[in-house]
């Protein structure tokens, strides 16, 4: 058969117009889906940061870290020698409160706990997948502080994520840890103010903690 | 690989044709090898050849498309998570800090002896099982079946309660029925009662019996051990008035003789023989010198594979051998005909031992008959070896019994035995096929059995009581050289299990027992530190049994040659290596694990040699039937070179139908064969070959190297000559590489094998399973070459098809420094490290397997199906056995050795914590750990003077497939060998190559 001859046209002349508007919008979309996409993951909405959690007792950092000072140390007591900081058993809660607020309502799953023995359940706040190693002793040991991942919790009264946790986070310190520095003995505290000579003490740091940043990003560092 | 039908099997003409390949062919891995057939051709051109057999050939674009489509959305899935909670301790422990392990020293039985262990335990829950530096018994080795303790632990199918008449019941009605009838006995003085105990060492079970008897004066002990031998006993006996045991040094021997004793694989002391042993096997320069090992055996075993020279002979004539070697000794003329090996073979060997004096020594092998054993100890006596070589002392498993099983049905049967308590053992399992004792129990007014499973035994029970896990209870126990110690648990028992203990106090009317307060009582005489010391320690001090001195030694009879037994076909009887008598038949680990030398896994087959596989027409997997004595046995043949021709090896311990893992293994039941009279061996077998093909499956195929110079080897004397034998002839390695160089400035870790320290045993397979969360695949899986182990133990052959030389070759991933594997992922989910690890990333890993298509020592695994369980809830208790820092793969996932990656990180953060820098020996490798002859050391290779460096720097260290250029962190040295310049050695042993 003859094009042309006899032959109807199968587009009409407004078909270029809609094509051209098809395909721009498909890219426009495309491109609206990955940047919305990845704007969505990074939002506190998918990674929790910033999102209190319920908990079985309304613990509160700020009450216990900002307004009575204890150290994080004294519940979290695994943090300098395990790679889980740990949570305090129900004795630990019982040290104190076997003596201040024993009739509190609020701490009634406390006292529960430790007359049947049944564990108190926390809702998990800052978690990474099973296949990541964190280990906490030695992020401590070579200072960083507890403030620089977990926010400043004694302005907490719920426990909230202060940062992702996600991989490109962690990965942005370790390539370059040095602004994330400080002495070890000041690792517990909050609200740190550098010294003047802050940059100095972070470059002394590097070399007197035996820290080689071309190495942390080796993938067994965390992955096992 | 399996023998079934649609493979090409081994056609019986060819046999004549394999002998000629052979000899030139060095070394070779199987007989399919040797005529290149179809299965063997199979597994070399394809690493998996039923994935790319299954593969469309031409793969449509809408079938590609939906592949794409479902593997994306499927991948979509994975993102989804679970809110999680955190449940502390309401009492947090002394000393639990969670996330950091504890280890505790308890023992371990092996066969009733103890083997200490070190047991590393997360928070209430033991992972691992490690060997304890300090007891005699393991010296900080383990092997297979202590790996695989942790698993029995968590076994679901494990008994969870008590039964009575089959229906659940509690304990609490069990003593109420027992004291009931303890009325009665204490009346009776315990008439009609029975004990029927296992094999064991425990001076409280000893103390717990002395006591029921004397509660009980006419309560009867038997025993049922059907691993026992009970020859050395009988001959020590007749020869020094009283049963003594020997205690080998093989440290101090400088020529070995073993009459079928297997003294690397069996027994109680084989983890410390074999250090000893290799302790005088290894050769770094030389000067040193080696001791030399004859072995003499009847079926191929480990210690035939490392002997210098082994000659394999009928079960029947080891008799006329030991006693043609003792003549020859002591210098008498040869009586013709009374041995099989030749006279000048007999007197070059004769002479080695008379040269080696006090360092000679004669080991007998435990299943031979009272004069093997009574030779054997002439011999060591004449030499002067006793008090040397070789102590004696007083058993250190005398436990008073009134006789065997046999004994107790016959006692049943004229009724003057109507209870039976039956501890540990599965007698209706293990009986020899002439003892009706399924008949005889149900003779019974009361049966009462104590196991970990409800096995065969506790179906015919009255009351079946699940027993506690050796885990799981207090007990102590002695090991080969009487050494005691203490068994404490890791965990409460998980399902309710009651210790022995508690269960003979129970019998004596004590029915809330503390058996912790029980073993304890027995060790009054130490004081509360000491017994804490002893506990820490996993050992008692000084408790080792103290030689005997021996002085009369009598004339002992030389035995008749046995004029008839040449054409009579053999049956020798052997306990499956990790089995034993089918105790550990539920144990997927040792189900999967390849035997040594066979490679088979889920099940067992009946080994031949070549030339009777020859005449009797038979190929791999043909089932064949065993008859004598009315009993009869079919199985699948499996032709073994090495193995004596006219005789069959049947393992015992395998098809047994109760528990899901064991039923799902394949394999026959020796115990259909076998006779209280002749336990370890018989003649006079008659065998039919049948007309089918069984599935044998065998992993000898599997990862194969093929055609390359894999395992190098030489004599001493040739080492001396040339100690670069490992060079010679091998293509020099390239110098210039594509792939990019890396600086290595921090540590560079490598790894170096000593074959000739490595006697094959496994260990370090089952260890590296333990400690890396490596799944098992069952014997379907396992047939299609999908067997997840990182490290495997290549068995080559080397010589004659019918007596060829056996060497063992462990290969874990090489960690190139030029790593083929690295360069081909398109997802970067292997890469380099900066210590020179090839890391694998198992969330980056999309599955292509182009790593493993391009890795050269076949090291890479692949998790085809999912072959662990990730749902918490389905997954059951058997999920509590994983190394917590192991990341568990699924489906889809590649993986390989990481050089136990998570120990160095541990170790690495420790010492960065310290600020320090690791050092030397501070990481240890899973398989270097288990090694019972230190055959793998690991270390820094950039650290001056590490053990792993002194290694490498010997003339014999090479590279595997040096040629390409991978520049392997794990090497090898070749393996030595010291055999008697006298004897005309085969051309193949003098030095080799393949």
């Amino acid at each position: 058969m003859q094009i042309g001859e006899g032959m109807p046209q199968v587009f009409s002349s407004n078909a270029n117009g809609i094509a051209r508007f098809a395909l721009w919008g498909v890219c426009f979309f495309a491109m609206f889906v990955a940047i919305g996409g990845t704007a969505l993951l990074r939002s506190g909405f998918v990674t929790g940061v910033g999102q209190p959690i319920a908990q079985p007792i309304p613990f509160s950092h700020k009450h216990h870290v900002g307004e009575i000072g204890l150290d994080c140390r004294y519940c979290h007591n695994g943090v300098e020698t395990s790679a889980a900081a740990g949570l305090p058993a129900t004795e630990v809660c019982m040290t104190c409160h076997s003596q201040v607020f024993t009739n509190a309502d609020m701490l009634a799953p406390v006292r529960a706990s430790l007359a049947s023995g049944q564990p108190l359940q926390w809702q998990r706040v800052n978690s990474v997948p099973d296949f990541v190693y964190f280990n906490h002793s030695i992020h401590v040991a070579k200072g960083v502080a507890c403030e620089t991942c977990h926010g400043e919790v004694d302005d907490m009264p719920l426990m909230q994520k202060a940062h992702s946790l996600s991989m490109e986070w962690c990965l942005g310190c370790h390539r370059d840890p040095t602004p994330n520095l400080r002495p070890p003995q000041d690792a517990f505290l909050m609200h740190w103010k550098p010294p003047q000579d802050i940059e100095e003490v972070r470059r002394s740091l590097i070399s007197i903690l035996d820290i080689h940043p071309a190495t942390m990003t080796d993938c067994y560092v965390c992955h096992r | 690989m399996s023998a079934i039908a649609d493979q090409k099997p081994l056609s019986v003409s060819d046999h004549a044709a394999l002998r000629a390949v052979a000899a030139g062919r060095d070394p070779w891995r199987s007989l399919d090898e040797l005529a290149d057939s179809a299965e063997f051709r199979r597994f070399v051109e394809a690493e998996f050849p039923a994935i790319a057999e299954r593969l469309p050939l031409n793969l449509d674009r809408r079938m590609m498309l939906k592949l794409m489509g479902a593997s994306l959305s499927l991948a979509g899935l994975t993102a989804c998570s679970k809110a999680e909670r955190i449940v502390p301790y309401v009492r947090q422990p002394e000393n639990i800090i969670p996330g950091r392990p504890l280890y505790y020293a308890t023992t371990l039985s092996s066969d009733g002896y103890g083997i200490g262990a070190v047991v590393e335990c997360h928070e209430g829950r033991p992972t691992k099982v490690e060997g304890n530096l300090d007891h005699p018994a393991s010296r900080g080795a383990t092997d297979a079946i202590m790996q695989a303790a942790v698993l029995s632990l968590f076994d679901p199918e494990r008994s969870r309660t008590p039964l009575k008449q089959g229906e659940p019941a509690s304990y609490d009605d069990f003593l109420k029925d027992i004291a009931a009838l303890a009325g009665g006995w204490v009346g009776s003085g315990g008439q009609g009662l029975a004990l029927l105990i296992e094999a064991t060492t425990s001076p409280t079970t000893k103390a717990q019996i002395e006591v029921l008897k004397t509660r009980y004066p006419k309560l009867r002990v038997f025993k049922h051990d059907p691993l026992a031998a009970r020859s050395g006993e009988q001959a020590t006996a007749t020869l020094f008035g009283k049963p003594l045991t020997p205690i080998y040094h093989f440290d101090r021997a400088d020529v070995i003789v073993s009459l079928d004793a297997d003294f690397l694989g069996e027994g109680p002391g084989r983890l410390a023989y074999a250090r000893d042993f290799a302790r005088r096997r290894r050769v770094r320069a030389s000067t040193d010198t080696m001791s030399r090992l004859y072995v003499i055996e009847s079926t191929p075993t480990i210690t035939g594979a490392a002997g210098d020279h082994r000659r394999a002979v009928k079960p029947s004539a080891v008799e006329g051998v030991a006693a043609a070697i003792k003549a020859a000794l002591e210098g008498d003329k040869y009586v013709d005909g009374q041995s099989p090996l030749e006279p000048a073979w007999t007197n070059v060997l004769a002479d080695d031992l008379r040269s080696a004096g006090r360092n000679a020594l004669v080991v007998p092998g435990a299943h031979q008959p009272p004069l093997v054993h009574a030779v054997a100890f002439a011999m060591n006596a004449r030499l002067g070896a006793i008090g040397n070589t070789l102590d004696l002392i007083d058993p250190p498993d005398v436990m008073p019994n009134d006789g065997d099983l046999a004994t107790l049905c016959q006692a049943i049967e004229n009724g003057s035995i109507d209870t039976v308590v039956v501890l540990g053992s599965n007698p209706v399992q293990t009986t020899p096929s002439d003892i009706d004792v399924r008949a005889a129990f149900s003779k019974l007014k009361l049966l009462v059995h104590s196991g970990l499973y409800r096995d065969e035994t506790a179906f015919l029970a009255h009351w079946h009581i699940p027993a506690a896990h050796e885990l799981e209870g207090w007990s102590d126990i002695r090991a080969y050289d009487g050494t005691a110690s203490i068994v404490q648990p890791l965990i409460q028992p998980l399902f309710g299990g009651k210790s022995l203990h508690r269960l003979l106090a129970g019998l004596a009317g004590e029915f809330d027992a503390d058996p912790r307060a029980l073993v304890r009582a027995t060790w009054k005489a130490m004081d509360e530190p000491a017994w804490q010391q002893a506990l820490r320690d996993g050992v008692v001090p000084d408790s080792a049994a103290a030689s005997v001195a021996v002085s009369l030694i009598p004339d002992t009879p030389t035995p008749m040659p046995q004029a008839s037994a040449a054409e009579r076909l053999e049956v020798r009887f052997v306990a499956d290596p990790w089995l034993r008598d089918g105790c550990n038949a539920n144990s997927s680990w040792l189900q999967e694990l390849p035997r040594p030398l066979s490679k088979l896994v889920w099940g067992n087959a009946a080994l031949v040699s070549p030339a009777t596989a020859e005449r009797l027409g038979l190929e791999n997997g043909r089932v064949i039937n065993m008859a004598r004595g009315g009993k009869d046995l079919d199985a699948p043949v499996w032709i073994t070179p090495g193995q004596p021709d006219e005789t069959v090896t049947l393992s015992l311990g395998h098809g047994r139908k109760v528990g899901s893992v064991a039923s799902l293994a394949g394999g026959y039941d020796a115990f259909a064969l076998r006779t209280a009279d002749a336990p370890w061996f018989v003649d006079g077998v008659l065998v039919t070959p049948r007309e089918g093909l069984a599935r044998v499956v065998t992993t000898q195929h599997h990862q194969a190297m093929e055609g390359r110079a894999i395992v190098r080897h030489a004599t001493l004397d040739a080492f001396r000559d040339n100690p670069h034998f490992v060079r010679d002839g091998a293509p020099p390695a390239p110098t210039e590489s594509l792939y990019p160089d890396w600086t290595y400035d921090q540590e560079a870790w490598g790894m170096a094998i000593d074959q000739s320290a490595c006697i094959g045993c496994m260990a370090c397979v089952s260890a590296c399973q333990a400690e890396n969360n490596i799944p098992t695949v069952g014997p379907d899986q396992t047939a299609l070459g999908h067997e997840m182990h990182w490290l495997r133990i290549d068995r080559y052959y080397s010589g004659s098809v019918d007596d060829p030389a056996i060497l063992f070759q462990p290969v874990p991933c090489m960690h190139c420094e030029q790593a083929p594997c690295e360069v081909v992922c398109p997802v970067n989910a292997t890469i380099h490290t900066h210590d020179g690890l090839n890391a694998q990333v198992y969330n980056r890993c999309i599955g292509t397997r182009y790593c493993s298509q391009n890795c050269p020592y076949k090291v890479r695994r692949f998790n085809f199906l999912e072959y662990q369980e990730f749902e918490k809830d389905v997954a059951g208790p058997q999920q509590a056995v994983h190394n917590p820092d192991v990341t568990v793969r699924s489906r889809g996932i590649m993986e390989k050795c990481t050089y136990c990656v998570q120990r160095i990180s541990e170790n690495r953060i420790r010492a960065q914590i310290e600020n320090r820098q690791i050092g030397d020996g501070e990481v240890v490798t899973a398989c270097q750990q288990a090694c019972p002859t230190q055959a793998i050391v690991f270390g820094d290779l950039n650290r001056k003077g590490s053990h792993v460096t002194l290694e490498k720097a010997v003339p014999h260290n090479y590279a595997l497939l040096e040629e390409l250029n991978t520049r392997p962190r794990t090497t090898y040295l070749g393996k030595i060998t010291n055999p008697n310049g006298q004897l005309a050695a085969k051309p193949a042993a003098e030095t080799g190559r393949g």
